[in-house]
């Protein structure tokens, strides 16, 4: 797997012990900035999904269902993403310049992926010509692969390490962000949207296009499944720094063993038509996975290939003042945000149906 | 090319691309407003069909809008890096701010807008219409905090970092939010984004009265879009002068640059037009003697800071700063004129006859576009060479690791991309145009469908 540096949990970075849990204003702001993530990879995640997904219905009815399946809510999703940006930002502004600006080729990609997503939803259904939809449908389908992918690529590049100076730079080069890890866990991160997206339709379709995305969750379980199997494997093989704070308290292992009952819940919950609880099982996957990758990284954001320069939330955070004004502002943002959230998911509960406002 | 160039060109392409859309999300949410209220008051068909019609543009202003504003977020980090070292502190806070109180609710609430007539009563659907267009307003807030932030810095102090480099911190957050300039500069945008949209609305409905379409539709959309227009124009002038005279207290090279005095303690005249050399610091042009002194310190006499006051390091562009700022003002003024005339002939009663006028309210849908984006211009190219002014200069801002060809890479990629988004926007929104509102939306009358 290329050259592999060393990494060791960055105890002489931050001059505290790697897994100590104390609540401090940056642990605080870790957890804040992870739920930002979590809930962008668990909402948005399936509307990805969903597109990774689109090329596979057979009829311009089924692509409809599926557009307006996350047509209401697709946009207010992103705005996590968007959120979560400004957050790193305000939180961790040495992590949003060296890695926004290490990862140039990469982020400009997504970038331009977002942008044919967007578009593409909007766009697609305004126009009857056959010609116009299956670009749009194409550019849908692309867009959202390729912008899964490179989320869980640098994901990949942020846990197996990058090259960074002395001064806090990136160091490497675009060919190094392309790692087979990288690699690895953006195909993950492709598969576990696909899976979490297909479970998403079977909740929102109905008759025989519900009986067809049934079919697709089975294949996008299994195929998940391997990816997050070689993945761990990898991970546990080529960096067991990332399972340091479980050996270190075992009682954490709930995670993995609640992450997979979780996934090992879908099919059964699918299979007694319990779709919501499925849905449920799935959104509960994707937070596992995510708080598997935060108590492994803790306390670093950005691992380097020297331990001691490590991005770590506390040399590469905002003042206290900034944070406490910050935590402030989350926590009166919290409650109306669950609101908003909460109310359009009731709102637009139900199947799908098409009417005049759909795509 | 110079690295630096090509990542303000890029930077310049996006946000300037990105700001056809905001503005118009602001003023059509303005108007959507108006219309819902007046439906819920009056309960005349009409008033739903206008909503129902101006939401579908909407939803397709606000996706481009969207799609466009995700770049902003992290270009900062992708080409500014130095820049987000050395602000993050003070300046993330405000983006942060943006996503949690303005994004949220705006997006929310957008999908009650646009899918939810059949969902939920029309009470409910006017407070979700009230909620997108201050949600829209709430974005405009936290932005124009932040980039008024690096006009007129206030409520922050410079330290060293662990690695010995100088970052800003905040050290107090109202002294942030309320820094000088933020407050008028807010007010005036704002203003410019009601034009934007009341020139949006005004030229669809003239452009119906002209092919003799929609007729009852066009004449009522004619009446709401000139009163928001009016309020708008006469605002943007009142908030304009207010924002000239602040940059004239808090930024004296841009002011001097803005109106062209060059003079280093002088009294000077106003330039209604002109042409700035700016090599040797001279202007030629039309000068009425002693008015900016008078407008400034109240007396003819009184000398006015100009250019050779200052450092030429320390000098934004001249001739830029001063025709950006100049066509705005004289763009701002027509627009206030043809509202004028629109009044008028409205009072009249021959507003809708008079072919002339409506073909120029059709062409004036770009008018607020252009005075918007040439009001950014003269902001921005104003503070040069500054990107916190006179605390970081532009140059040391940029992204270290990031070289000339990967922002050739991304500048043509987005300018690819921008135009092929610019077409098909231009290509819909003529789509819907021709389209009509729909006769379903209006049952008491039957529908003019093309």
């Amino acid at each position: 797997m290329g050259p592999s540096p060393r990494i060791t949990r960055a105890k002489s970075a931050t001059g505290r012990e790697g897994i100590s849990m104390s609540l401090d204003l940056n642990t605080v702001w870790f957890l804040l900035v992870g739920a930002l993530l979590a809930g962008y990879a668990v909402l948005d995640g399936f509307d990805l999904g969903v597109g990774a997904l689109h090329l596979f219905a057979r009829t311009d009815e089924q692509r409809r269902v599926f557009l307006n399946a996350i047509g209401p809510v697709w946009d207010g999703n992103e705005v996590w993403l968007v959120t979560g940006g400004g957050a790193l930002f305000a939180a961790f502004p040495v992590v949003y310049a060296t890695v926004f600006s290490g990862f140039y080729v990469p982020m400009i990609l997504l970038l331009v992926g977002l942008i044919f997503r967007a578009v593409a939803i909007e766009f697609r259904s305004k126009q009857p010509g056959a010609r116009w939809r299956r670009s749009w449908d194409c550019s849908f389908a692309i867009a959202s692969v390729v912008s899964s992918l490179l989320m869980g690529i640098a994901f990949g590049n942020v846990i197996w390490g990058i090259s960074i100076d002395a001064t806090g730079e990136f160091a490497g080069s675009f060919a190094a962000l392309l790692n087979p890890y990288a690699l690895l866990t953006g195909v993950t991160t492709v598969a576990l949207f696909m899976m979490h997206g297909s479970i998403y339709l079977v909740l929102k379709t109905e008759g025989d296009t519900q009986e067809m995305v049934k079919g697709w969750v089975s294949n996008t379980i299994i195929l998940f499944l391997i990816c997050y199997a070689t993945t761990t494997m990898a991970t546990i093989i080529f960096r067991p720094e990332m399972t340091a704070a479980i050996k270190a308290s075992p009682v954490l292992f709930a995670l993995p063993v609640m992450t997979m009952l979780a996934i090992a819940n879908v099919p059964r919950a699918i299979h007694h038509q319990r779709f919501g609880e499925a849905f449920v099982s799935s959104s509960c996957a994707v937070l596992g996975l995510f708080g598997l990758v935060g108590v492994g990284m803790f306390p670093a954001l950005v691992h380097a290939w020297e331990p001691a320069r490590h991005l770590t939330i506390y040399n590469a955070s905002s003042s206290p003042k900034t944070l406490w004004i910050m935590l402030i502002m989350a926590l009166i943002a919290i409650p109306l945000v669950a609101t908003y959230t909460l109310s359009v998911y009731w709102i637009f509960r139900g199947k799908v149906k098409l009417d005049s406002t759909s795509y | 090319m110079d690295v630096a160039l090509l990542a303000r060109l890029q930077f310049a392409l996006t946000i300037g691309f990105h700001y056809i859309y905001p503005p118009l999300s602001i003023g059509l949410g303005m108007v959507l407003v108006v219309i819902e209220a007046i439906w819920l008051l009056t309960k005349k068909p009409i008033y739903h069909q206008m909503a129902r019609f101006f939401t579908r543009v909407f939803g397709l202003v606000f996706a481009i809008g969207v799609a466009t504003g995700i770049v902003m977020e992290f270009e900062f980090g992708t080409n500014w890096a130095a820049y987000s070292r050395f602000v993050g502190d003070v300046f993330g806070s405000a983006l942060a701010a943006e996503g949690l109180f303005a994004f949220f609710l705006e997006s929310g609430f957008l999908a009650l807008l646009l899918f939810g007539w059949d969902r939920i009563g029309p009470r409910l659907h006017f407070l979700s219409t009230v909620a997108v267009c201050l949600g829209a307003h709430f974005s405009a807030i936290w932005i124009i905090v932040a980039n008024s932030w690096m006009q007129t810095p206030a409520g922050y102090h410079v330290v060293l970092d662990a690695a010995g480099r100088p970052r800003a911190e905040i050290t107090d957050f109202w002294a942030v939010v309320f820094n000088p300039s933020s407050v008028d500069r807010l007010m005036h945008t704002i203003f410019g984004a009601w034009a934007a949209g009341a020139f949006f609305v005004l030229s669809i409905a003239a452009y119906y009265l002209l092919q003799g379409r929609h007729e009852t539709f066009a004449r009522a959309t004619m009446r709401i879009g000139l009163a928001l227009a009016a309020v708008a124009s006469v605002a943007s002038i009142a908030t304009g002068d207010l924002s000239a005279r602040l940059v004239a207290r808090y930024q004296p090279e841009k002011f001097a640059a803005m109106e062209g005095v060059m003079e280093a303690s002088a009294p000077a005249g106003l330039h209604i037009l002109g042409w700035v050399d700016g090599a040797n610091q001279r202007v030629t042009g039309v000068e009425i003697p002693g008015l900016l002194s008078t407008m400034i310190a109240g007396d003819a006499n009184a000398a006015i800071p100009g250019v050779k006051a200052f450092s030429p390091g320390d000098l934004p562009p001249l001739n830029a700063t001063f025709q950006t700022f100049h066509f705005m003002v004289a763009l701002g003024t027509m627009m206030a004129g043809l509202v004028i005339c629109g009044l008028v002939l409205l009072r009249k009663g021959r507003l809708f006859r008079t072919r002339w006028l409506l073909w120029i309210f059709v062409g004036a849908v770009v008018g607020p576009q252009i005075a918007n984006q040439l009001g950014w211009a003269t902001a921005e190219i104003g503070r040069q060479p500054w990107i916190v002014y006179r605390v970081m200069r532009t140059i040391d801002g940029l992204s270290p690791v990031v070289n000339s060809s990967q922002v050739i890479f991304s500048l043509v990629l987005f300018t690819l991309v921008y135009v092929l988004l610019f077409v098909l926007f231009l290509f819909l929104l003529n789509e819907k145009i021709q389209h009509g509102p729909l006769a379903e939306d209006h049952p008491g009358e039957i529908g003019h469908r093309a």
